[in-house]
């Protein structure tokens, strides 16, 4: 199939940057975004031109390395995937595909399509893990935890801080990833003890950061590639509220 | 509680305080308008004098006065915050099948509601407030013919009843995104009650726009 793109290049952080249009006149329906793009990359490098910019690492979903927006969306026109899991069969033959890297404040382009999202690893340095004693693993049935506890747990660690929920939102909110991080967190013993604190602490740096606040207009959620729901915004200005009143 | 409302939680948090605060009292004021619908006008008229000359409400008044200027002084604080996160915008957007436009048009809907409320204002609480208005006798008490201005105004002006209707459509449109958000900020939701506070809030403002097109509708066309 024959496609036409049209790609932001920005050559550093500093560079003002501007859309480029290229043409694939021989692109297959089964590759994934990223092998299209590595493919415009070939093509590029053999006529001497610089190749374009962009984050990946595992290629298979589960690493929240890749993030491109796509065509008005982040991770483009397919649910529950990331941009590597996209495939061209997605997009019609002769399509043509804008293509442009997160926008945000906190997320200020490096390269292309390349954004710096250390604003996130702020965010957990700030309060995102539990405090434990180093030494061996304990029984795994030293602490019992509940059956739904586990299940929570387990869905909201699905995310992977690709960004595109910060992406999606129209006020660039990281509420969303700091949700899915606080609820995970809050359904185990152990990450109750760090519970009040956690959650004040990623709140300041969100804020601090430069992120929005939460409008409600379930974006992030619609284009979350791991389905975490906004409950998990509910539950996380719950944390919050509890958390400010015993101040 | 303390910096509760330095953070962007805490300021959302009064938004959705106050907001809940004006669709209880919008609850109220439709509720004493719709009897506008009911015969030649005493019985609005003894509800806006019971309305009026409540001690109850005497007191709400005010606090529903700073309710609404808090609630758009910060709606204006955190929609400048949220739009200088994203400096950069987009130049393609498209839509998700989740996100509704009023969810993203709240503060357009919101001013749009506001440009209504001063003309609404002006209209009748100035008039019946400040100014002098006619009195009609009912069992020998004399009290304020709020029925004839109101149905003066929609008689004899198309133009008003249009502009009611238009800030009627609005409100409905607020509130149907505002109603659940106010729940959800409050952290009153889940995944079950997601659904339900959707359905609520259809129906909320599905009465509160409807029932309040009524009356001019009822005006323009019956009388």
């Amino acid at each position: 199939m024959k496609i036409t793109l049209k790609i932001w290049r920005q050559k550093d952080a500093r560079s003002k940057g501007k859309f480029e249009t290229y043409k694939l006149d021989n692109v297959a329906p089964d590759m994934s975004f990223l092998e299209m793009l590595d493919s415009l990359n070939q093509q590029l490098i053999a006529e001497g031109k610089s190749p374009v910019a962009f984050d990946h690492d595992c290629r298979e979903g589960i690493c929240g390395s890749c993030g491109i927006y796509i065509n008005g969306r982040p991770h483009g026109n397919d649910r529950k995937v990331t941009t590597c899991e996209l495939r061209l069969r997605k997009f019609k033959d002769g399509d043509t595909i804008t293509v442009e890297p997160w926008r945000a404040r906190a997320f200020p382009v490096v390269k292309d399509l390349i954004v710096d999202r250390s604003a996130f690893d702020k965010i957990i340095q700030a309060g995102g893990y539990i405090s434990v004693n180093a030494g061996a693993a304990q029984d795994a049935n030293a602490i019992p935890v509940p059956k739904h506890n586990a299940d929570v747990a387990f869905d909201t660690a699905s995310c992977i801080g690709c960004g595109a929920c910060v992406a999606a939102c129209k006020n660039a909110s990281a509420m969303l990833f700091i949700a899915a991080k606080v609820t995970h967190l809050a359904q185990f013993p152990q990450g109750r003890i760090e519970a009040a604190e956690r959650v004040k602490r990623m709140i300041a740096k969100m804020d601090e950061l430069g992120f929005g606040s939460c409008t409600n207009t379930r974006a992030c959620e619609a284009e979350c590639p791991k389905g975490i729901s906004i409950s998990t915004i509910a539950k996380l200005n719950r944390e919050y509220f509890v958390a400010k009143l015993k101040d | 509680m303390a910096g509760i409302f330095n953070s962007s939680i805490g300021k959302k948090l009064i938004m959705s305080i106050t907001g809940i605060f004006l669709m209880l009292f919008l609850a109220v004021h439709l509720s004493v308008n719709l009897t506008l619908l009911i015969g030649d006008g005493e019985t609005f008229n003894l509800a806006a004098h019971f309305m009026s000359t409540n001690p109850l409400i005497e007191i709400i008044e005010p606090i529903l006065a700073i309710g609404l200027v808090v609630h758009i002084i910060y709606a204006t604080y955190l929609t400048l915050q949220n739009r200088h996160a994203r400096p950069i915008k987009y130049s393609k957007s498209a839509a998700n099948g989740l996100s509704t436009w009023s969810s993203k048009n709240m503060y357009i809907l919101g001013t749009t509601i506001f440009l209504f409320m001063v003309i609404h204002l002006a209209n009748f609480f100035w008039k019946i407030k400040f100014g002098a208005i006619d009195t009609i006798t009912y069992n020998g008490n004399s009290i304020s013919d709020t029925y004839s201005l109101v149905s003066g105004l929609f008689v004899n002006y198309w133009i008003y009843d249009v502009i009611y209707i238009i800030g009627a459509i609005f409100l409905g449109l607020h509130l149907s995104h505002g109603f659940w958000a106010a729940f959800q900020t409050i952290g009153w939701n889940g995944t079950k009650w997601i659904k339900r506070l959707e359905i609520i809030a259809y129906v909320y403002a599905i009465i509160i726009g409807v029932g309040f097109s009524i009356i001019p509708l009822y005006f323009l066309i019956f009388k």
